[in-house]
């Protein structure tokens, strides 16, 4: 079930143009870079990126960039604080006529999970309490990936990084929770697979004067551990086992933009990932197994009231383990 | 021009205001707070036009401030101790950045103990960050150097941030006469910030504050980074010369206070110069022969304008308000490098640490520094760093000791 589309009826609908030319020192399949791409085509041209370190810091190399927009590395924890100085400014000289209205440009910050879960979530905090007019894209791979896979508050249950020591207690923070908790004028999670989704949010976005934030799940071949090719059906699977919902709120009421009729069972989004093979060898654990989907299946179960867009109870081709 | 009593906090609000800064981040910290409800209030009223807006920490405040100047707009910060080690980070992107901004730090000592009284560990930490830094002795002299910083920061040799320090209490809540300048003549000192770097613009898309990934390259912009520092004292003599002509005010690199056929030296930096230079005039009335010289541009460092200056001196002494843990003091060993590089070797270098935290440094101290350096010898062997106290104060340790319950079983000497 999906919400009635306003603005992009396909993917073939979705602007032609490309700020975010081929080649980039990134690793191949980067979910990441795809969201850039994809949400870069929907804002247009005028855009000034200001980067928290991590991995798509690279993308300008001293002297490239495959960006035809502006960009500013901050550092990891203020980005946001960055994206204050620059709309500040652009807005002293706008209104004191220094400005032209064609030489105006939307702001956008650029971060990993480490920096939005972690070390930046003060910066930014800040900038919604503000009501700051700014973009947020959080490219989430649920773990430092830039240095080498190292546990995030961002990572999942039972997901294995190169520091997890307790991969059974460790549990993904709710950052769309705890955004959403500042009513910020709008705020989604989106897919690279769902382009369409992704720009219907970015246009529905751009009328609203505040903070704008996007939750975008990056997945990442060499962090998860997968071959780059299955990067789309991956994230198609984590869609429709439930896992990671497609939603927007805006001022703070939240609606599910796809409810998928009948949910994949979540293992098989875990499985094909390095990440989760210790769940199912050389032993598969049902325990975990069982754990990881209630709590998936507990989440679409408690939407009610706060959903406009009511899901029905889940439909998983499995019975939940008690 | 208006003459009036001022805190060391409004003259550096007013430095602000009459530098027509447009933007201000800002965060609270004591004893820096008064400067921003000052600028607070001069937004409000509409007496600064622009934007004054409050951040979450000093580490998000300058680097809004950062971004601010990299999208050409003249902007102003403020703040003390924790708050310039907390953005430390930031203070090395944003000279990274090459961009122009001042940066006004009221110095405190740094925890732990935490403390509020001044010394020169803060703003010190700051030395290596690519700032250029300007070293005030009175509230005039805040007001005049954040003009002057501007000028310094905004001239395309030298393009970074400056930071203006003055001291804590001492500075910051101690009133003095400031002559305030008319806004047309600070206007005719300082024109409107007209950006030498690129700017974010839809027209002309940039990248700033990329990666460097080869030590080559990387090696290419910090030196570059170095020889623009240094271009500051150029910039720096120029705006002096303009300011001398418009304000009567004039201000060098560095200080000299009765240096003229000195055969004794202290060198001092802050609003504690003003303390020697009390003790200096006592001296002089003695008849011994001893000036001071105040460091007042920190960085670039005025090596050679320092080793010239102490080239006739028998014996120098170098009082730092600082601690560098394991080392001594952080001037003198400055002091030394500037007069080694420059093969001035005075008979008598010796390094004395004194005011941490805002401790008094008495007359008394002074003159058992003049008395150290009057006696010692050319080939007395090597001294450390001598520690600034006196009985009463020892008697005050001892006694805080005594309540918190720890015996002191010798007797102090």
């Amino acid at each position: 079930m999906r919400v009635a589309r306003e603005h992009f009826k396909s993917p073939k609908g979705l602007p032609v143009e490309e700020y975010l030319t081929p080649g980039s020192p990134l690793c191949a399949g980067c979910g990441g870079l795809t969201t850039l791409r994809l949400m870069h085509k929907v804002l247009g041209e005028n855009v000034v990126i200001v980067n928290a370190a991590g991995c798509m810091t690279l993308l300008a190399t001293f002297p490239f960039t495959p960006l035809k927009s502006s960009w500013l590395y901050t550092t990891m924890a203020s980005a946001s604080a960055g994206a204050q100085g620059v709309r500040d400014a652009l807005d002293i000289l706008r209104d004191s006529g220094r400005l032209p209205p064609q030489e105006d440009l939307q702001v956008l910050v650029l971060a990993g999970d480490g920096s939005t879960y972690d070390m930046g979530l003060s910066s930014t905090s800040s900038a919604i309490h503000r009501g700051l007019d700014f973009w947020y894209l959080c490219y989430d791979n649920e773990a430092y990936g830039n240095t080498g896979f190292q546990l995030s508050s961002a990572s999942p249950e039972a997901s294995h990084t190169s520091t997890s020591i307790d991969l059974i207690h460790q549990r993904k923070k709710d950052l769309f929770e705890i955004w959403r908790a500042h009513h910020p004028a709008y705020l989604a999670s989106v897919s690279a697979h769902d382009a369409v989704d992704l720009a219907e949010k970015v246009e529905r976005a751009r009328s609203l004067r505040g903070p704008k934030l996007f939750l975008s799940l990056a997945v990442c071949p060499t962090g998860w551990g997968f071959d780059p090719e299955w990067g789309d059906e991956l994230a198609h699977l984590a869609v429709e086992t439930g896992v990671w919902p497609l939603k927007e709120a805006v001022a703070g009421v939240v609606r599910h933009t796809y409810i998928p009729n009948r949910f994949r069972p979540i293992a098989d989004y875990l499985e094909p990932q390095r990440r989760f093979r210790h769940l199912f060898q050389p032993h598969r654990n049902e325990a975990v197994l069982a754990q990881m989907q209630a709590e998936v299946d507990a989440y679409w179960a408690g939407l009610g009231t706060e959903s406009t867009l009511t899901p029905r109870a889940p439909e998983t081709e499995h019975a939940p383990r008690v | 021009m208006v003459r009036q009593l001022l805190t060391g906090n409004a003259a550096a609000a007013w430095g602000a205001r009459l530098a027509r800064a447009e933007y201000v981040p800002a965060f609270p910290i004591t004893p820096q707070t008064e400067i921003i409800e000052t600028l607070a209030d001069w937004f409000a009223d509409g007496s600064m036009p622009g934007k004054f807006v409050t951040l979450d920490s000093e580490h998000s405040m300058l680097t809004a401030a950062g971004a601010a100047a990299a999208t050409g707009v003249r902007t102003f910060a403020a703040t003390s101790s924790q708050g310039l080690v907390y953005a430390l980070e930031v203070l090395y992107s944003v000279a990274g950045w090459r961009v122009p901004l001042v940066l006004v730090n009221v110095s405190r000592g740094l925890s732990a103990p935490i403390t509020l009284g001044p010394d020169h560990n803060d703003v010190l930490a700051a030395r290596d960050t690519g700032f250029v830094q300007l070293h005030a002795e009175t509230c005039q002299e805040v007001l005049d150097s954040v003009l002057l910083a501007y000028r310094i920061a905004e001239d395309a040799r030298v393009s970074l941030p400056v930071l203006v320090n003055l001291d804590g209490f001492f500075l910051s809540f101690t009133r003095e006469p400031v002559e305030i300048p008319e806004a047309d003549r600070a206007r005719e000192f300082l024109g409107d910030f007209t950006p030498v770097q690129p700017v974010f613009r839809a027209s002309r898309p940039v990248a700033q504050g990329v990666a460097v990934l080869e030590g080559g390259l990387y090696s290419y912009f910090r030196y570059q980074m170095h020889r623009a520092v240094q271009n500051a004292v150029a910039a720096h003599t120029a705006a002096a010369t303009d300011f001398e002509r418009l304000f009567g005010r004039r201000y060098g690199t560095i200080e000299s206070y009765r240096l003229d056929g000195a055969d004794v030296a202290l060198v001092m930096a802050g609003s504690f110069t003003t303390k020697a230079k009390a003790a200096v005039e006592r001296w002089r009335s003695q008849g011994r022969r001893v000036g001071v010289l105040r460091l007042r541009m920190v960085r670039p460092f005025p090596a050679a304008e320092i080793a010239a200056t102490l080239a006739g001196c028998r014996a120098v002494g170098v009082i730092d308000q600082n601690l560098s843990p394991g080392l001594g003091g952080i001037f003198f060993h400055e002091v030394a490098g500037a007069l080694a590089a420059h093969q001035v070797q005075p008979p008598v270098l010796r390094s004395f640490i004194g005011g941490l935290g805002g401790k008094d440094i008495s007359q008394a101290e002074f003159d058992h520094v003049l008395e150290t350096l009057e006696s010692a010898h050319a080939h007395d062997g090597p001294h450390e760093a001598e520690l600034l106290f006196t009985r009463t104060e020892w008697d005050q340790v001892r006694n805080r000791l005594a309540l918190a319950g720890k015996t002191w079983e010798r007797s102090a000497t």
